[in-house]
């Protein structure tokens, strides 16, 4: 430590003069608003990535440029994040994968075992479970991409709220929370979907259609999802809130919304980014289960668990078992991704556990 | 008599009254609840700062010293206004701080700031030294024009002695003692008339504790700075202050001119706690008219009746434990200074030396004549666990 300071690194100090400016400047309008992560990232994009790129020579370097740092040295993240890229692709362009169309059944084709034509053979409504595997990760990933962040959102924002103010809005929040907290989120799930079968519209949202029923599912994730970040982000907040630099800002006449956007949220930000990477892969699997149970996504969306619901009639008969496998395989791999991801995303902002 | 009016006449006794009066303490209490039961009812309250009055002059530096738990900290925080006084007043350039509001309040605190004890908590670690120190411009747009800023933060660190070039640095790339400097220097980025300085040397090795000291002695010479030094390191404290205050739960016990605190203590706590002060002399081992206080400070959410310190003291009689002695002139064998008992008269101790008029040179450099000037460097004097060596809580890797 002691030693890289004293060395004179500053090799290219005016190149880093430039960048460096934007944070200095007062608040920029519009960044309150914005999603947290997103907002403290890019008030100081260059600055992060000059810090990477100064890496090597051991001048500046933020916390985030040592997440990053060993990040990049953790096999599990460079694995996972090959999968999550592959998976995307797959997501956004699943015409690049296939040219076959998954609506298209032909009852003239059904039950083919997997061959050079239909590399994952065909379901009983005679549909190929290849391009239907590949078209069924965009449901997926988006429930779980959709749902992972507006749990962000909602529960980052209350539990700053609650942390910060304290008091009886704490007491009301968390109330509130434990309440939510309480009811298990499939049990949720089932009620609320069940209920929302139904209905065409919710509060002028479209509850039916492939977008419609994603949001519906969304909606259930959020709504039973956020407790848990809200905890995590009251707890890191009202640890964060005594430390010296809060109540210097404070003696310096800084106003609270100040306080909280520049120093109270970025410090105490991280274990819920930890926890929603985490979550990412938790909720495709719980969209698969609600899609398995019958009311998760439904027909015309296809998901992966919607492919395993489809293909459950086999599993007592013991053929056309590949109909249930690749689905299952799919959804297994992304999951682990994204769990893994999570876990090396945790490994990094937690000083602890880095071993040098 | 008041002790507004027995400071006032104590001051003029000293013929100080020449000298511009910046901040004026009164009757300053804070006193927290104690909540229990069931409906969270308040059950007491422990009373941190319990009738503080005292004036600061511009320029000066008054020391507050006392034990850990006597309210110092909260007393640094009240004049902040970081906390709501329960009680009292803080009257600042002839104005009273605690009925200003919103912007007018945001203004005061132009002219007031404060640097933490612990360098490791007052800098946000997400942010690099220049936006540290700049957040002072930031908050107060009109000081620096926004084109000047980065100068201005540049000069800044110069002046506490950092290197200009290191701004896009991050805290934990710095040492303790440069941290505290970066703290330092965001403290006096407004250029204020008083900075509250809250244990700045406490958690610093005793080596970066001397060229910290000595950094605030040079910014108080070229700024103007009035200082409130607060430290429970006795030697640090007659090193840098010209008049010291001594606490004991909550209250002032005496206040005077740094050489009639250390000198001629009159109070009975303050003559314990300069016998206390190590000796860096082994001929003097056993010599010494050492004080040695039975019992632990009382609690402060149940004090004593009367004089606080008579559960301690070696003088008490009847009438401590009902009458509260008030702060008033006691006399000293040369002239006379504030006191807070009834019993009040000069006892002479062993204590610290005062090197300070011997130029900052020799903190390190009095290694020839015999190292009294440690005694002030190694600053460790009632401090029985401050280690010298390398500071051990420096960040280990990067």
């Amino acid at each position: 430590m002691t030693e890289r300071n004293q060395t004179p690194h500053d090799a290219n100090p005016d190149e880093r003069l430039e960048h460096d400016d934007a944070p200095l400047h007062d608040n920029k309008p519009g960044e309150g608003g914005e999603l947290p992560t997103e907002s403290h990232e890019k008030q100081t994009p260059t600055s992060s990535s000059a810090a990477i790129a100064a890496d090597d020579t051991g001048t500046a370097r933020s916390l985030t440029a040592d997440a990053w740092r060993s990040l990049r040295k953790n096999p599990l993240f460079w694995i996972s994040s090959v999968l999550i890229v592959g998976l995307l692709a797959i997501a956004i362009f699943p015409g690049l994968f296939t040219d076959q169309n998954p609506d298209y059944g032909d009852l003239g084709r059904a039950r083919i075992d997997p061959n050079s034509t239909h590399w994952f053979g065909t379901d009983r409504q005679g549909y190929d479970v290849y391009t239907r595997t590949i078209y069924g990760a965009r449901a997926s990933i988006l429930v779980g991409v959709l749902g992972a962040t507006g749990t962000l959102l909602l529960g980052s924002f209350l539990g700053l709220v609650a942390g910060y103010l304290g008091g009886w809005v704490d007491t009301l929040i968390s109330r509130i929370g434990d309440i939510f907290f309480a009811i298990p989120l499939l049990m949720a799930g089932i009620i609320l979907l069940s209920a929302t079968r139904s209905m065409d519209t919710l509060l002028g949202v479209p509850l039916q259609g492939y977008f419609g029923t994603i949001f519906q599912l969304v909606l259930v994730l959020v709504l039973f999802g956020w407790p848990a970040i809200m905890r995590l982000m009251r707890s890191s907040v009202i640890q964060v809130k005594p430390n010296d630099y809060v109540q210097a800002a404070r003696a310096l006449g800084a106003s609270p919304l100040r306080i909280i956007r520049r120093h109270v949220m970025p410090n105490a930000l991280a274990p819920a980014i930890v926890v929603t990477t985490i979550n990412l892969g938790v909720y495709i699997s719980v969209e698969a289960t609600l899609s398995f149970l019958g009311i998760g996504l439904v027909p015309p969306a296809i998901s992966w668990g919607v492919m395993i619901n489809d293909s459950l009639v086999f599993l007592r008969s013991g053929t056309t078992l590949h109909a249930l496998f690749f689905p299952a395989l799919f959804l297994s791999i992304c999951v682990l991704a994204f769990i893994m991801l999570g876990d090396a995303v945790r490994d990094a902002f937690d000083p602890k556990s880095r071993d040098r | 008599m008041t002790d507004l009016e027995t400071t006032e006449r104590a001051t003029s006794d000293r013929g100080t009254n020449n000298r511009d009066i910046v901040l004026k303490a009164r009757d300053l209490r804070k006193y927290y609840p104690i909540k229990g039961g069931v409906l969270q009812r308040q059950v007491g309250e422990v009373k941190a700062v319990d009738g503080v009055s005292f004036d600061l002059y511009k320029g000066e530096t008054l020391g507050i010293v006392g034990e850990s738990g006597c309210g110092k900290s909260t007393l640094g925080r009240v004049l902040m206004r970081l906390e709501e006084p329960t009680d009292g007043t803080v009257e600042f350039d002839g104005v009273q701080m605690y009925e200003q509001s919103g912007s007018a309040m945001r203004k005061m605190r132009r002219d007031i700031q404060i640097v933490f004890q612990d360098p490791y908590t007052s800098l946000n670690p997400r942010r690099t030294v220049g936006e540290i120190v700049g957040e002072p411009f930031n908050i107060h747009p009109d000081v620096v024009p926004k084109k000047g800023r980065r100068k201005a933060v540049q000069e800044l660190l110069e002046l506490v002695g950092l290197n200009p070039e290191h701004i896009n640095r991050y805290p934990h790339q710095f040492s303790g003692g440069q941290r505290q400097r970066i703290g330092i220097a965001r403290g006096i980025a407004l250029n204020p008339k008083v900075l509250i300085c809250d244990e700045p040397v406490s958690a610093l090795d005793v080596s970066v504790q001397a060229q910290v000291v000595n950094l605030m002695e040079k910014l108080q010479r070229e700024l103007g700075l009035a200082y409130i030094f607060i430290a429970h390191d006795l030697s640090v404290v007659r090193h840098i202050s010209d008049r010291v205050g001594v606490m004991y739960l909550g209250r002032l016990v005496e206040i005077g001119d740094e050489d009639e605190i250390y000198s001629r203590p009159t109070h009975p706590y303050t003559q314990a706690l300069l016998s206390a002060v190590p000796v860096p002399d082994p001929t003097l081992r056993g010599k010494r008219d050492q004080i040695t206080l039975s019992g632990d400070v009382p609690s402060p959410a149940n004090p004593p009746d009367g004089c606080h310190f008579h559960t301690r003291c070696w003088k008490v009689q009847d009438v401590c434990r009902t009458d509260t002695p008030e702060l008033e002139v006691h006399q000293d064998g040369d002239g006379g200074h504030l006191s807070r008992c009834h019993f009040a008269e000069v006892r002479q101790v062993i204590e610290t030396q005062d090197v300070s008029g011997r130029g900052k040179d020799s903190l390190f450099a009095g290694q020839g004549e015999r190292d009294n000037s440690d005694a002030v460097a190694a600053g460790a004097a009632g401090d029985g666990d401050v280690q010298s060596g390398p500071d051990t809580r420096a960040p280990s890797g990067g």
